[in-house]
């Protein structure tokens, strides 16, 4: 939890017709912070963002920006700015312009106004760049544009709406780490919405996983992605192996569950878990299962063939069939011993470390 | 894929003989207008610009063409103002009978004017109105509310509604938001549709011969003119006055019409 909280969302709702796009929501923003908004698209994220923004109003619950209620406060009145998903840069304009758009209602001194503007450029690398038109402006340029309009107003929370989806694999990952350390500088809190995992992951202080209007989860990137709540929060997060379980044992905080062929394994036991008919699923990542080469041994191992193999450079990526699982295990093998060259239907043997394990709750369970 | 043409012999006779047909009496116009001859005959009889210096002296033309530019003023303003209503609406909102409203907005495009025109003037004198400028103004706003339509909703389909709501979040109210973001984006659709508007209603005959009463419009006047063999050189005069107008507004109608297309698209543009 944040020590000051920016932003405090309270039993938010927000339903349209009989539609809940948001359900009962309750989120602390802390100040400072690099926070992700992460889901599938309807998942209530963007939703979420226009309410902290300003641009629509709850149904029911409180919004708090920086202490002050601002449930009902116009746009316009709050302490938040916006970089858009399409960038809204007014075609009209030219970018000194675009950046000085909302300085103009504060009746700066003229000389002060262009030091604010220059800043500005600067931070976004678009230095000198102030008398270009808005309509010859690059996909990057425009977001930077964006970024600059919104940071020369010193908001307290800036709020970014898929800024990277426009643009293309290179230039998103620039402008991850240029965002990354921009909000370190600026030292404000930023509130990102992304349906882009490894984005949320790369970026963010802390992550809230969104589904169907609820959060499923909040947590930093390594916790979110090294201990997932729920199954959906696992799956949405990269790749795991789902296994059924069954449970055998329940002692303070630990919980003992039998599988098929990985034997009895020992799992800290998630808050609010429960499993009334014994049944439960556990999962394990792709990447913590291990190829075992020629005569090497490990303490678990276990034996499967090749059913499947795809090629992504650095890594490959295996399906081993394994007897008495009900689906063949994934899993990510570096190429460096020559995975990429193994035969489908050979036999290998593949270590796993039982403590990579986690216990999933059912979704919608436990919250 | 665009396939090239192939080469018909036919072709560029019919080409040429269709463009004659469509605009040699049109040029015509202007050539008998500086025709030193009271009669439109070949051959010509040498240059004179006396039949434009006539129009001058002549106060009923004059208040004519008075008559025209008020009915063309009024007439682009209200149509543009309800048009800008009915376009916003249109690209901005999606609504119950949208699409049967947008036909029955588009529909006087396709009706007999003259039906409409007949119809118009049984109300009007039902209601016991006087015929006047104001019923041709009434009468020519309906039919140029789907042309303001038209050129307006090209304008507004690329206006993104974030531009707006960008603006609120740097702090602007609702209207200083139209004022510095919403009417200068969307400022040329709206000048090419009052030039539209302007020259659509300064051509226009039927509406005007029906509804005008005593106060002709120039080409109610124009008509008028047409039983005096005498005045036709005037009238040729006057009508390539007109012509040039008419050319020059839609022109640069379209060239804003396009230019506001081409800044709306951009913003879009990732």
């Amino acid at each position: 939890m944040p020590d000051r909280p920016m932003i405090a969302i309270e039993n938010v709702s927000r339903f349209y017709a009989s539609y809940r796009a948001l359900d009962d929501v309750s989120l602390e923003i802390g100040a400072g912070e690099f926070f992700s908004l992460l889901g599938p698209s309807g998942c209530g994220k963007t939703t979420l963002l226009r309410l902290i923004a300003g641009f629509d109003v709850p149904t029911s619950g409180e919004i708090r920006i920086d202490g002050v209620t601002s449930t009902l406060l116009p746009a316009n009145r709050r302490p938040t700015n916006m970089v858009f998903q399409n960038y809204a840069i007014f075609p009209h304009l030219d970018v000194g312009e675009n950046v000085a758009y909302g300085l103009k209602r504060l009746k700066l001194d003229a000389a002060e106004e262009r030091r604010r503007v220059s800043d500005a450029l600067d931070q976004v690398r678009l230095t000198g760049l102030d008398r270009r038109k808005a309509t010859e402006l690059s996909g990057g340029q425009r977001q930077r544009v964006a970024l600059a309009r919104a940071l020369v107003m010193r908001p307290k929370v800036l709020l970014l709406d898929e800024p990277l989806s426009a643009l293309d694999k290179k230039l998103r990952e620039e402008m991850q780490v240029e965002l990354r350390s921009l909000q370190k500088a600026v030292g404000i809190t930023f509130v990102l919405v992304t349906h882009d995992q490894y984005e949320a992951l790369a970026l963010s202080d802390r992550i809230a996983v969104m589904f169907g209007g609820r959060i499923a989860q909040v947590a930093t990137p390594k916790e979110i992605y090294q201990h997932p709540r729920t199954r959906k929060v696992a799956d949405f997060l990269g790749g795991m192996n789902f296994l059924g379980a069954r449970l055998v044992a329940e002692r303070g905080s630990d919980v003992a569950v039998e599988t098929a062929r990985f034997g009895t394994i020992r799992l800290e036991r998630p808050k609010g878990f429960a499993a009334p008919d014994g049944r439960v699923t556990v999962g394990i990542r792709p990447e913590r299962l291990r190829l075992l080469w020629d005569d090497e041994r490990a303490p678990h191992e276990l034996v499967g063939r090749v059913e499947n193999r795809a090629y992504f450079g650095e890594v490959t990526h295996l399906t081993i069939g394994v007897d008495g699982l009900e689906k063949p295990l994934s899993m990510i093998e570096t190429n460096d011993y020559g995975a990429d060259d193994l035969p489908l239907g050979a036999e290998i043997r593949l270590a796993y470390d039982p403590e990579a394990f986690v216990l999933l709750a059912e979704d919608g369970v436990g919250r | 894929m665009l396939q090239r043409l192939r080469y018909l012999p036919f072709l560029p006779v019919y080409v040429a003989v269709y463009f004659l047909f469509l605009y040699l009496p049109i040029l015509l116009l202007p050539v008998f207008s500086f025709n030193d001859a009271a009669t439109t005959t070949l051959p010509l009889a040498g240059f004179t610009t006396k039949w434009y210096a006539s129009l001058w002296g002549n106060t009923v033309l004059l208040q004519a063409a008075r008559n025209s530019l008020v009915v063309g003023v009024c007439v682009s303003l209200l149509s543009t103002i309800l048009g800008i209503c009915a376009a916003r609406a249109i690209t901005r909102y999606r609504f119950r009978g949208q699409k049967p409203a947008t036909g029955l907005i588009m529909a006087p495009l396709f009706l007999p004017e003259i039906i409409v025109a007949v119809s118009l003037l049984m109300i009007v004198l039902q209601m016991g109105l006087e015929l006047s400028l104001v019923t041709v103004i009434l009468g020519q706003v309906v039919f140029c509310i789907p042309y303001a339509m038209s050129v307006l909703v090209s304008g507004f389909e690329g206006f993104d509604r974030s531009l707006e709501e960008a603006s609120y979040d740097l702090g602007e109210t609702a209207l200083g938001t139209f004022r510095r973001v919403t009417l200068p984006v969307v400022a040329p659709a709206i000048v090419s549709s009052l030039l539209v508007t302007f020259t659509i209603s300064l051509d226009e005959f039927i509406l005007a011969f029906f509804l005008s009463g005593t106060e002709p419009t120039l080409p109610v006047y124009i008509w008028g003119q047409l039983r005096f063999a005498a005045k036709l050189p005037g009238v040729l005069a006057l009508g390539s006055l007109m012509i040039l107008a008419s050319v020059v507004l839609l022109t640069v109608a379209e060239v804003l019409r396009r230019r506001a297309e081409r800044r709306t698209r951009a913003t879009l543009a990732p």
